[in-house]
């Protein structure tokens, strides 16, 4: 049974379409990555299912199912409080994601005693364990430190502590090291992993970078203008790929061992037949909407 | 790792000194003012009247900074009039920031329809000429300490509410909201918990502004004699008496505008300092 299922999700802000019609499964201790360029609507999968979308983004349809619950169903209150407690983010950019006025330590300790009814001792043992787990040297130091004074890449292990530490069955990471430097971004990727596969969670990770995702997830979603064009195993994907654009994404990644090689951006002609099948897709949706 | 940047401490600033130190030296002359004043305030001697500031030929003892033209001591008056210009800086001051600051950061943080009914009210209410505003309310409500506080909550809480609803606004689209949001806090627990940390260093500085706005407009009022009753000195009734006898006795329109003056530069100076002191960043 999938711990995560979204069925045919529509999302919209006022009549332009965000998401198409997307379903998707994360099974209990799932790798799944959700790749797509730019604006494939990749983040705001993962922001519909946290229930972080903007405002102007509205769920026009589907479901969104955690455990067989349907989240779109419940009240908001009731959905915050089954979030928080099975889910977590892994946020993109670290600079921002720590809230600066306050110290590190009872920021990510308040979190589990208000919420998910923690006592301080426990929370705070809990919290310094993990950020042994993610390899910070000092963890009485840092958590008594504000967000400015630490490096980016040490407020990225903290956010991955953070995201770990309720034991969230299910966490989005949405692009976690993109603001980060080519040498901190290994570090990271694998810290990820190595935390993934200890506590067995299931992770929807979000990224452009089909590198990353031959490393670490095992299946994977390709989105294009919001819809899904193909779900896939990692294996496969590398191998033989199913859809012209998913062929064509593929080949469009630089090939460093290759210094001749230029890049290959998407032809003109899969980017059609693709926008060709999606306008098909909004005309059979509409005429079954009327 | 804390690197560095945790180790850098910055010095106190003489500023924070300069103007907490005057604000000091105010409240206890308002406090004291009873045991510090040579002279009843309100005692008229018109043997005794234009008498001038001590260093000068002419003066006597007992009236320090002279006497106006009915014989009342000068100082007395001022450091009676800080207790009104205190009080009404405080309490003015506090009000005008919750209800402002309170409106602000929800129609930041709400957006929508909240946000849409707050920002009409601002926009509508900044269109009043703000003195003419404030006079127009003690005519209906009469004078007195009450309504001159009432008068600039009612005119002044726009300033914070703009203010506020933009760094709300901003502070909102921040991931750590976000991540906040995911881990289950409502909207309420944002805003006190997440929000409100990060717009203190300014409401800080707002407030402390607000502080010497409300003595300015007591001031204003006092010398259109709308501020409490005429009898009872407050700076701006001296600052309008000293006026009309500015040829013969200078000293009366002075005292009370020095003080005036240091005050309300005070009360900024001192926000700015308290910023530095509340932002975790620059601290």
């Amino acid at each position: 049974m999938s711990f995560l299922e979204l069925k045919n999700l529509d999302a919209h802000v006022g009549r332009l379409p965000i998401l198409r019609d997307v379903s998707l499964q994360v099974a209990p201790g799932e790798v799944r990555a959700l790749v797509g360029e730019s604006g494939a609507g990749k983040s705001m999968i993962g922001k519909a299912i946290l229930g972080t979308l903007p405002d102007a983004i509205l769920v026009t349809g589907g479901q969104i199912l955690l455990e067989g619950e349907d989240l779109q169903r419940m009240r908001a209150k009731d959905r915050r409080r089954l979030i928080g407690a099975k889910a977590a983010l892994i946020p993109q950019d670290p600079l921002t994601a720590l809230n600066p006025a306050r110290r590190v330590g009872p920021q990510i300790c308040n979190r589990l005693v208000d919420i998910l009814g923690w006592r301080r001792q426990e929370a705070e043992a809990r919290v310094v364990e993990l950020l042994h787990e993610v390899h910070i040297p000092a963890p009485d130091r840092v958590m008594r430190a504000y967000p400015h004074e630490l490096s980016g890449g040490m407020r990225q292990r903290i956010l991955i502590a953070s995201a770990f530490a309720a034991e969230p069955q299910l966490i989005v990471a949405d692009e976690p090291t993109t603001a980060l430097d080519v040498t901190v971004q290994k570090q990271i990727l694998r810290l990820i992993r190595d935390l993934q596969a200890r506590h067995g969670t299931a992770l929807l990770f979000v990224t452009h970078d089909l590198g990353v995702v031959s490393k670490l997830c095992q299946s994977m979603t390709v989105l294009y203008g919001g819809k899904v064009i193909e779900d896939t195993s990692v294996d496969q994907f590398f191998r033989a790929p199913g859809h012209a654009y998913s062929a064509a994404l593929l080949a469009a990644t630089p090939k460093y061992t290759d210094p001749d090689s230029s890049l290959m951006p998407v032809p003109e002609a899969v980017i059609s037949a693709v926008e060709a099948e999606i306008a098909a897709h909004d005309a059979a949706h509409q005429k079954g909407a009327v | 790792m804390a690197d560095g940047r945790a180790a850098v401490k910055r010095r106190i600033n003489p500023r924070l000194w300069l103007s907490g130190g005057w604000l000091m030296i105010l409240v206890i002359a308002a406090l004291a003012a009873p045991l510090l004043a040579p002279q009843d305030p309100l005692a008229q001697d018109l043997f005794a009247s234009r008498l001038p500031p001590l260093w000068q030929a002419g003066a006597e003892p007992g009236f320090p900074l002279g006497t106006d033209s009915l014989g009342r001591d000068v100082l007395s008056r001022v450091l009676y009039g800080a207790r009104v210009a205190l009080i009404v800086a405080l309490i003015a001051g506090s009000c005008t920031c919750v209800l402002g600051a309170g409106l602000g950061l929800v129609a930041g943080y709400y957006r929508g329809w909240p946000d849409m009914v707050i920002s009409r009210l601002i926009e509508i209410w900044m269109a009043f000429p703000p003195v003419l505003f404030a006079i127009l309310l003690i005519a209906v409500m009469g004078t007195g300490l009450t309504s001159i506080i009432v008068a600039i909550v009612v005119i002044d809480w726009t300033r914070f509410a703009r203010v506020i609803r933009a760094e709300a606004m901003s502070q909102g689209a921040m991931d750590y909201v976000a991540s906040a949001k995911v881990a289950g806090r409502g909207r309420f627990g944002i805003i006190l918990r997440e929000i409100l940390p990060n717009v203190l260093p300014t409401i800080v500085v707002l407030l402390t502004l607000e502080m010497g706005i409300a003595v300015i407009v007591e001031a204003i009022l006092g010398f259109v004699n709308l501020s409490i009753s005429s009898d009872d000195p407050t700076w701006g009734s001296m600052i309008a008496e000293g006026r009309a006898a500015i040829h013969h006795s200078w000293w009366v329109l002075v005292f009370p505008l020095i003080t005036l003056f240091l005050t309300v530069l005070s009360f900024s100076q001192l926000g700015e300092g308290l910023k530095d002191h509340f932002d975790p960043v620059l601290r």
